[in-house]
């Protein structure tokens, strides 16, 4: 054999690594897993002969779509078996070393889901299941995950572990109530909410890049910092000038036309500023980190900072912009938990979606898209324990409550595909 | 462009890594800065590429001073480096890694240009033969590949002074020979190279000018023609020799049988180790050659048990060790020098004295009724420094202030102060100084005739060649062959690079 022919130069190499790799079970069994437990609860669980009602239309529609009335035990088997064929499928594709693509674990999650609802909905003349009702307290619900879990992805694309993004949720939302009662709009809150999460990030940043602290650490002292100061002035000022805490909501904008079309257009497009805001921040981050120069730039500080610093390229800037970016970010979404459901402050009212947000963005794999697609997931889990409570199901209410963290604790250990964070998160970078 | 440096000092607290040092490299020309580790060549690089500032001295181009305030303004100055550790992001693709950092946009909304980036690769790796797919992702590139990417990302910027620190620390002597032919090439488009390295032969094969670096000081320049002697003396202080003389082996019973061991990455479930079976007799050595990250690592530390073997035996003397836990493994007669010794060999901010008996301080006669005999230990470290010619003012200093040769020095001591059936030796020289290496060598052979199994695992070829009585090659994870070590050099790289014997023959 001659040089030329082992020449390393060709990417040949990673081909034949594949070669190498092991097939990874861990997936398919998890959905045979799931998929098997709702064949065996909601399938066979549910009594023969009741129907189940589900509800997509609402008064405003275009087109009215009928309401659905399903015999329970046969959707809820029919539908479980689809989860189970799915799964098959998908451990079929592992023995061949090929991963399944997105539409698989959506198809899944919506047969699973169907059968669950089947099951719960079975045999409730008086009640249905509104779709409508429930996808849209899942975006709502999400709102906030969502701004949270983007500011994440923002600070940790730069190398920076933001854990305080709780406390920008909880800053964000103080902050919105008290200045949009000041000045007796909903809307000043929009404003103020960004600020007050801008200045927690600048806290984080400073700390992180100037003086190297712990970043996880620095990251959970601002969240009790923050919890402690918005107690303070809610127990004080606050209830000593209820003007200064009032309930303004920003009222829902429905757009024409679009909120008409079934189904979609209450679910999207009957929202208010805040959530078209979101959709306009998600959409723009995910172009501007994968296609900008910006982007460009904050990949690379926060994967091999040392290469950036070698083309001329700021670290420590880049990251200080970035965190208290994400800092405004994780702000206004606080202003969901105020002036967006139409609240007063209430202490502590967060109440770990900060958290919960951080598992998202590990979910979404660090891109604002994906942080988007967790946050829908973790707001629907919560939407259909709502949902779940009104038509009075048979679980109870506290491991409905539990199902949103269950999910996560499953999707951050991975259950759903080995993640790869920013390979320099977390570590400060010095010269 | 003519790159002069003059008087530049640098200093790190008391330590003077560059003192008051003078370079010329003209135009067209490769300069090599020839030292050993630590004798401050990368720092002056650093201070030359505006990552260091300097404490004192000009940088002058084409003869007008210039100041760098970073990287960026020495770039646009035309200064191009190829860093010692590659300065690529492993998840970008090469067009990416080109761009960043003079990113071109376009469109309204000022997006990048990748189609400009990829051209531009294309047309850089065309004219030099680099074969580089522009949207290959790094870390699916091999190490000599990613090299040639940071080369296209230094002469995208139009370098005019490409600086190249240790280049061919991490290539196979095939891609090495490429790498000199494009530094040839380099040069003759008027390029100005400077070349770092401690390799004698590189220098002698493409140098024009040689300028000698020790203890951060120019102790003299060389020309090309001068013998790897001369070279090598005036590069350590004193006269060296450049091979540990070693009788034959002789071979007695197997004593590490290795069957069928794997070694899989729990995050990736990649295989480092891939079935690999191979035995080493009593009395001889094996050395297991390749470029690094090819699972050689993993195999040393998977005979020990630092690493979990998916499959496989390891069997020392007729017993059966995998499974038993690294304590039982060294007890039953393996020593281990590991492959990174200040992160894994000592422990830094113990005494030299403990760190002589890290592994045997809970035994007689280090140990009395349950506590240590500090008499003993501190009779025992005069022993073992005295004997293994630690450099230290005192057997109390910490193991961390030690240089790397005499912290190599304390590694051995420990675990040859045992009774060894096997010794593991990852990288045993890396690093070290002309001279340490020579007391090393002798150290290991002298284990040998004593009767215990070697295996030595080394990326440097000069090693493999000193030390084996039987040459292992490893190529991703699988052993490509064993063979005898009079097998020719360029063999030896075919194989390294995945060829078998008889097809690299």
């Amino acid at each position: 054999m001659s040089a030329t022919t082992v020449d390393t130069a060709t990417p040949d190499a990673a081909a034949s690594g594949d070669v190498l790799k092991t097939k990874s079970w861990k997936g398919p069994i998890g959905l045979g897993v799931v998929a098997l437990i709702s064949l065996l609860i909601f399938g066979f669980g549910t009594p023969s002969g009741s129907d189940t009602t589900f509800v997509v239309a609402t008064s405003s529609d275009f087109v009215h779509l009928p309401t659905l009335t399903l015999p329970s035990k046969i959707a809820a088997i029919v539908l479980s078996v689809i989860a189970l064929a799915l799964a098959g499928y998908s451990a079929y594709l592992a023995n061949q070393y090929r991963k399944p693509g997105l539409w698989l674990p959506i198809v899944y999650g919506m047969a699973v889901m169907g059968a669950l609802l089947s099951w719960a909905g079975a045999g409730r003349d008086n009640t249905s299941i509104q779709i409508t009702g429930l996808l849209t307290s899942s975006l709502f619900l999400a709102v906030p995950l969502i701004f949270g879990a983007l500011a994440g992805t923002l600070c940790e694309r730069s190398g920076i572990v933001n854990i305080a993004i709780e406390g920008q949720l909880l800053a964000g939302a103080f902050f919105a109530a008290l200045m949009a009662s000041m000045v007796g709009n909903a809307y000043v809150g929009l404003i103020a909410a960004p600020l007050a999460g801008a200045l927690v990030g600048a806290v984080l940043a400073i700390f992180a890049t100037k003086y190297w602290v712990n970043q996880i650490v620095v990251g959970v002292v601002l969240n009790m910092l923050v919890i402690g100061l918005t107690s303070f002035f809610f127990s004080t000022v606050m209830s000593d000038n209820p003007d200064l805490n009032r309930s303004l909501g920003l009222a829902a904008l429905p757009i024409p036309l679009l909120s008409s079309i079934p189904i979609i257009g209450p679910v999207l497009f009957d929202q208010n500023l805040l959530v078209y805001t979101m959709y306009v921040v998600v959409i723009v981050f995910q172009i501007m980190l994968f296609k900008s120069r910006w982007g460009l730039r904050v990949r690379a500080v926060g994967e091999h900072p040392k290469a950036a610093d070698t083309v001329g390229i700021k670290v420590n800037r880049t990251r200080v912009r970035n965190t208290i970016l994400g800092g405004a970010i994780a702000g206004l979404g606080g202003a969901f938990f105020t002036v967006a459901s139409g609240l007063a402050f209430g202490k502590e009212m967060t109440a770990g979606k900060g958290y919960i947000a951080l598992a998202a963005m590990i979910l979404g794999r660090w891109s604002p898209r994906g942080a988007l697609a967790a946050a829908l997931l973790f707001g629907f889990a919560d939407a259909l324990r709502v949902q779940l409570g009104i038509i009075g199901s048979d679980i109870p209410s506290q491991f409905l409550a539990m199902f949103p963290y269950l999910a996560t604790i499953f999707a951050v250990a991975g259950l759903v595909g080995h993640s790869r964070p920013p390979a320099a998160e977390g570590i400060p970078y010095k010269k | 462009m003519k790159l002069e440096l003059r008087g530049i000092t640098k200093k790190f607290g008391d330590f003077t890594a560059n003192d008051s040092i003078d370079l010329v490299v003209e135009p067209g020309t490769v300069h090599a800065l020839l030292g050993e580790n630590g004798a401050g060549k990368s720092t002056l690089m650093n201070v030359l590429f505006g990552l260091y500032d300097a404490d004192g001295g000009d940088i002058l181009l084409d003869d007008e001073p210039t100041v760098f305030a970073g990287p960026g303004d020495a770039m646009a100055a035309g200064i191009g480096m190829v860093h010692q550790h590659f300065m690529l992001v492993p998840v970008f693709t090469v067009a990416e890694s080109v761009m960043l950092g003079h990113e071109e946009v376009t469109g309204p909304a000022k997006l990048l240009d990748l189609g400009a980036a990829r051209a531009k690769v294309k047309e850089i790796s065309d004219r030099f033969g680099f074969h580089i797919d522009p949207d290959a992702v790094i870390e699916d590139l091999s190490v000599g590949a990613q090299q040639r990417v940071e080369i296209i990302k230094a002469l995208s910027r139009d370098a005019e002074v490409l600086i190249l620190d240790e280049p061919t620390a991490v290539l196979t002597p095939q891609e090495t020979d490429e790498l000199l032919e494009i530094i040839g090439q380099l040069r003759d488009t008027g390029t100005a190279v400077v070349l770092i390295t401690h390799k004698l032969r590189e220098v002698k094969a493409i140098a024009d000018q040689i300028t000698v670096i020790r203890r951060g000081k120019v102790v003299g320049t060389a020309e090309p023609t001068a013998s790897q002697e001369e070279l090598a003396s005036l590069m350590v202080g004193r006269d060296v020799s450049m091979t540990v003389s070693k009788e034959p082996a002789q071979p007695g019973e197997p004593m590490l049988v290795v069957d069928g061991l794997s070694v899989v990455d729990p995050a990736t479930s990649l295989k480092h180790l891939d079935r690999v079976s191979f035995e080493v007799r009593a009395g001889e050595i094996l050395a297991v050659a390749g470029v690094q990250g090819n699972g050689q690592t993993e195999l040393a530390e998977a005979i020990l048990g630092i690493v979990p073997s998916a499959e496989g035996a390891v069997t020392l003397d007729g017993r059966r060790l995998t499974g038993s836990s690294i304590r039982e493994a060294l007890d039953a007669g393996i020593g281990f020098v590991p492959e990174d010794r200040t992160e894994d060999g000592v422990v830094a901010d113990f005494t030299i004295t403990n760190n002589l008996i890290l592994d045997l301080y809970d035994k007689a006669p280090y140990s009395k009724a349950g506590a240590i005999d500090t008499a003993f230990a501190a009779k025992n470290a005069e022993e073992q420094v005295e004997r293994f010619d630690v450099r230290t003012t005192s057997t109390q200093a910490l193991a961390g202030s030690l240089s790397g040769g005499n912290q190599q020095k304390v590694v051995l001591a420990r675990e040859l102060a045992r009774d060894l059936k096997l010794l593991i030796a990852s990288q045993p020289t890396r690093g070290l100084d002309v001279g340490s290496i020579e007391f090393v060598h002798k150290r290991i052979i002298e284990e040998r005739d004593n009767g215990a199994a070697v295996l030595i695992v080394s990326s440097e070829l000069d090693e493999v060649y000193a030390l084996a009585d039987r040459i292992a090659v490893m190529y991703h994870g699988r052993i490509v062959d064993i063979v005898p070590p009079d097998t020719d050099r360029d063999t030896l790289g075919l194989m390294m690079a995945g060829a078998h014997e008889e097809e690299a023959a």
